[in-house]
């Protein structure tokens, strides 16, 4: 009872919610009051609302996901090609985001597909690659996130492709993500001209085999610890990974050398990864998903523990409902464009990329990245406001990923549902534009957010999982199966 | 004549802020009326009500804006008035968010969190209630429930949950609540003093702490438990844990329980449990055969062994020594009480019945006593009979301020009344404190002399006697509050009890064998206050 001796005894401290003149004459009596700035919450979802908030397992579980994520390490073991790696089978091609099939595949996602079609060789040109795949005979799509995988914009991971293998030994987890290609026209953003398949075939013969001697040799390269450096550095580990790239270069530079391959072949790859300053997000990617796959599965736990959009859909995941997938048209980003594309160039949102957010990097580090703003459209104010403001969506705060501007603030971690339906504060997303044409390449770099939907479809979910009131007792959470 | 309804999508204001909008732009002249409100389904008909065709897709998170004007030009100053309005409260909550601290918090648990608060207050409509209140509860806070239309089976799982963690919930419902000397809700200034209330009803505890102040005797702290607690399906779980909290505070001496008859099993239990503490406990259970509030709060003044004296009054000015009592040939003439209390409205409902046989109410005391929905005696039952309306009640209030705040549904009320040739007598209440109207005399004195007006014009004498709730202290200033409703024409009471007698007694025929003498009339003036201006009673 030792709050509510206090209660009679101290002079009160209040928090309030909700009409303004009641919590107004609390101010008059000169009571210190930290206001709510209260908003009904998302339409519809009083009811699940109600019964998830009280679930009596939700904290414990939210604990138990949150301590797993916190203590998720992250570490670059090997790399080597996904056939390998992901046990990827002629025909088995991996994309970003919810589960999708070919009618639905929007331009950019088609293009990827073509584009490994053909680099796989099961294809000799565009058309027939695409008749293949509008057959679907032989083929098979599948999310990265359901192999453990992530892809940023259209993800698609195909046998040949070397994969980063990482993991984190604190939760046995294993994570993959391809290597990154670069900017401009490049297969992830839809792109699958004859310069884009040739840059695959390379990053296959030469980038792939030298990263896996280098790493083989010098031993595990602890990401967590760069990606920790980076968001101090001016990166958010999404749109910008300036910092993080050299930072891994310079782990791997004296291995790369030393490794054996002919000097020409250094250069070549040394020359690729540092003209490429978003060569670590695929790595921070993976971190992400080592992270936030740590945290999944928890009966109870309202956690996000996926945000990641196809390019049609956007979807998301929820601890406590496994890896069930709760979808919704993926809006389109709002931001800057390169040369002279325009809005009505831009594909919807695409790529896993957003495990960057569902970490508590990406848009979410905005703060901690002012010269990222003005490239996807937005202003140093909004930056501090909008990492702030992910505070009241999340659950934690991540001492690992620390913002100097925010006083040395951990990383906002673990999106709530609840929260989201609560406040109806979405997500803030960094993220690269893909033509909405296939084959046009990146067009663009904004900001976006998830729909609503997602959200509360999740929370329906969870509300229809939730023992009813007569199990309102306090019960260990158990995990799902 | 012009009329515009325009509907703003996801744009939110809370219902009293917006009342004050909707108030000020139909006081502009041109204006015949207006509604500046979230798109509710008790919103919509009230826009229906005025003639706007009920906008497709709207709702509660929707800002809808109704405004019925003389023309274009009076239009077009009432749109601007909103945005003017509007604007300024977006203003502010920008510049909230320009802040050093960055966005205002957006749940109660990240405020408690921020803040460190040792107490929570929600005040969020009703359907989003329980989960602000489980908010606090999740981060270990007491929590304040001001909201009502909150189920019981919600209530009852905030409540077990808070007894899980050793918290107490006051509420929901909870009109008031007094907590080291801060007002939460609608709560009166009271000086501080030994006795300790817990409160399964919010006006009930205003009076009696308005009651223990002017008798100089004071609170230590008002604990509310919602007016439900004392219920068997509650079963006096917040109750229970007040008493305790009280009965282990130093600064208390002696606890007074008030609220509405409370449930036999849950009443059992409360009594059991207060036998078994050393603070002496008091009951205030409004009931057949229970004392009224002012005679609970004269026992409590009497068991700290302090000297007691009868509340204050104002009498009519025009009510000369004795009223015109109705001859028996007039037609028999009724008391109609509208209330903005809900324990006020029970108590004088109470006394009247005690008196006159049934009261009909939207409150009743006995259910063959109900009013139909449009707040009138159901027709087999006749239109001729006592009727007392709890405006404050949840049905009235879904969507809408407390009548404490907007007393417009009851002015409304009022005018209709003083039309009816059955009505003897008009009661009412009005209460000051902190959340209240900030000066509600001012707004009824003008109805009360409207109403007697009406009632003359048709050869009516309309008498109207006000229980007055408050302190010298409220914001509002009790004496001047009391002269401006004196001033328009009415009897003023600080005692609710005594103000129920007096109504009676403007209805008692002669004849009936019930002398008209009033109890509380006129009352010596405490030696420790200034001498009120009394009119002359002759």
């Amino acid at each position: 009872m030792s709050a509510l001796d206090t209660l009679l005894t101290a002079e009160p401290r209040v928090a309030a919610a909700g009409a303004d003149l009641l919590i107004d004459s609390l101010g008059a009596q000169a009571v210190p009051v930290e206001r709510v700035e209260w908003r009904p919450p998302l339409p519809g979802t009083e009811n699940s609302l109600a019964t998830v908030v009280a679930d009596p397992r939700r904290a414990e579980a939210n604990r138990q996901a949150l301590d797993r994520m916190l203590a998720s390490t992250s570490e670059l073991v090997d790399v080597r090609p996904a056939r390998d790696a992901l046990g990827l089978q002629p025909g088995e091609l991996l994309h970003a985001g919810p589960p999708l099939t070919w009618d639905r595949a929007s331009g950019p996602m088609r293009g990827a597909l073509i584009g490994a079609m053909i680099f796989e060789g099961l294809a000799d040109s565009p058309d027939s690659a695409e008749a293949k795949l509008a057959a679907g005979a032989g083929i098979t799509l599948t999310p990265c996130h359901e192999r453990g995988a992530v892809g940023p914009m259209a993800g698609v991971v195909s046998p040949s492709m070397w994969m980063f293998e990482l993991r984190d030994e604190a939760n046995d987890g294993t994570s993959w993500c391809s290597l990154n290609e670069g900017l401009g026209k490049v297969l992830r953003y839809g792109a699958y001209s004859d310069d884009v398949i040739e840059r695959l075939r390379w990053m296959s013969a030469v980038l792939g085999p030298l990263l896996q001697a280098a790493v083989r040799r010098r031993g595990r390269i602890d990401i967590k610890a760069i990606v920790a450096q980076m968001v101090q550095m001016g990166d958010e580990g999404h749109n910008r990974n300036r910092a993080g790239t050299l930072m891994l270069l310079r782990e791997l530079l004296p291995d790369l050398i030393e490794c054996g391959a002919p000097s020409s072949q250094v250069a070549e790859v040394t020359r690729f990864v540092s003209g490429n300053d978003h060569f670590f997000l695929n790595l921070v990617m993976p971190t992400g998903k080592l992270q936030t796959a740590a945290g999944a599965g928890i009966a109870g736990s309202t956690v996000v523990t996926t945000m990641a959009r196809n390019g049609t859909d956007f979807g998301i995941q929820v601890s406590g409902t496994g890896d069930e997938w709760f979808t919704a048209p993926a809006d389109t980003p709002d931001g800057l464009f390169l040369g002279s594309f325009g809005p009505d160039d831009a594909n919807p949102d695409i790529g896993d990329s957003a495990v960057c957010e569902t970490m508590g990097i990406g848009g979410f580090a905005m703060a901690a990245a002012p010269a990222i703003v003005r490239f996807v459209g937005g202003s140093v104010p909004l930056a501090l406001h909008t990492s702030r403001l992910m505070y009241e969506i999340t659950l934690a705060e991540n001492p690992a990923y620390a913002y100097p501007i925010l006083d040395f603030r951990g990383a906002p971690t673990g999106i709530d549902v609840t929260l989201v339906a609560r406040t109806g504060v979405l997500p803030q997303i960094n993220t690269g534009m893909a033509g909405k044409v296939a084959g046009t390449g990146q067009v663009g770099a904004g900001l976006v957010k998830p729909p609503a939907a997602c959200f509360t479809a999740a929370l329906d979910a969870l509300a229809a999982r939730t023992p009813g009131p007569a199990a309102d007792s306090p019960s260990p959470p158990k995990s799902v199966v | 004549m012009t009329r515009d309804l325009s509907v703003r999508p996801g744009v939110y204001h809370d219902s009293v802020a917006l009342m004050q909008v909707s108030r000020s732009v139909a006081d502009e002249p041109g204006v015949n009326a207006a509604l500046v409100a979230m798109a509710t389904p008790l919103n919509v008909d009230l826009a229906a009500g005025m003639g706007f065709t009920a906008p497709d897709g709207a709702g509660p998170n929707d800002l809808m804006i109704a405004i019925d004007a003389a023309d274009d030009d009076a239009l077009a100053r009432a749109r601007a008035i909103v945005e003017a309005a509007l604007a300024g409260r977006r203003a502010q909550a920008t510049q909230a968010h320009q802040s050093d601290a960055g966005p205002q918090p957006r749940t109660l648990g990240s405020a408690v969190e921020r803040s460190d608060a040792t107490v929570a207050f929600v005040a969020t409509p009703g359907p989003h209630a329980f989960v602000d209140a489980m908010d606090a509860l999740l981060s270990d806070v007491p929590v304040v429930v001001f909201s009502d239309n909150v189920s019981v089976a919600d209530e009852v799982r905030l409540k077990q949950a808070a007894q899980r963690r050793g918290l107490l919930v006051m509420g929901p419902d909870c009109g008031t609540a007094v907590i080291s000397g801060v007002g939460f809700g609608f709560a009166n200034v009271v000086r501080p003093g030994p006795v300790g209330i817990v409160a399964a009803s919010g006006t009930g505890a205003q009076q009696l702490m308005s009651l223990l102040d002017a008798s100089g005797a004071g609170i230590s702290h008002c604990l509310g438990v919602g007016g439900r607690d004392m219920s068997d399906e509650v079963g006096a779980l917040s109750t229970l844990t007040a008493l305790d909290m009280l009965a282990a505070d130093p600064a208390t001496e002696v606890i007074v329980v008030v609220g509405k008859p409370p449930g036999r099993r849950a009443a059992e239990q409360v009594h059991e449990h207060a036998a078994t503490l050393t603070t002496p406990v008091l009951f205030a259970m409004l009931g057949p055969g229970q004392p009224d509030l002012t005679a609970a709060a004269r026992s409590a003044v009497e068991t700290l062994g302090m000297p007691w004296q009868e509340p204050r009054s104002w009498a009519a000015p025009d009510d000369a020594a004795p009223t015109t009592p109705p001859a028996a040939d007039v037609a028999p003439r009724y008391v109609r009480g509208l209330f903005s209390g809900g324990t006020l409205c029970d108590e004088a409902m109470a006394v009247v019945a005690a008196e006159l046989g049934p009261v009909y109410s939207n409150i009743p005391l006995r259910p063959e006593w109900s009013l139909g929905t449009d707040l009138q005696p159901m027709s087999a039952a006749g239109v001729e009979h006592h009727v007392m309306v709890d405006f404050g009640d949840d049905a009235l209030t879904l969507g809408r301020p407390h009548p404490m705040i907007d007393g417009s549904l009851r002015a409304h009320r009022m005018l209709a009344e003083a039309l009816d040739p059955t009505c003897g007598v008009l009661l009412l209440d009005v209460v000051l404190g902190h959340g209240a109207h900030p000066d509600p005399a001012a707004e009824l004195a003008r109805v009360i002399a409207e109403c007697r007006t009406i009632a003359s014009r048709r050869g009516r004498e309309l008498p109207v006697v006000v229980s007055l709730i408050g302190t010298a202290g409220d914001p509002q200033d009790l004496d001047r509050q009391a002269e401006a409703l004196n001033g328009a024409g009415a009897s003023v009471h600080l005692s609710n009890a005594a103000a129920a007698r007096e109504a009676v007694r403007h209805v008692v025929a002669p004849s009936s064998g019930l002398p008209p003498t009033p109890t509380a009339r006129p009352t010596t003036p405490p030696t420790t206050r200034p001498t009120p201006t009394y009119r002359s009673d002759g």
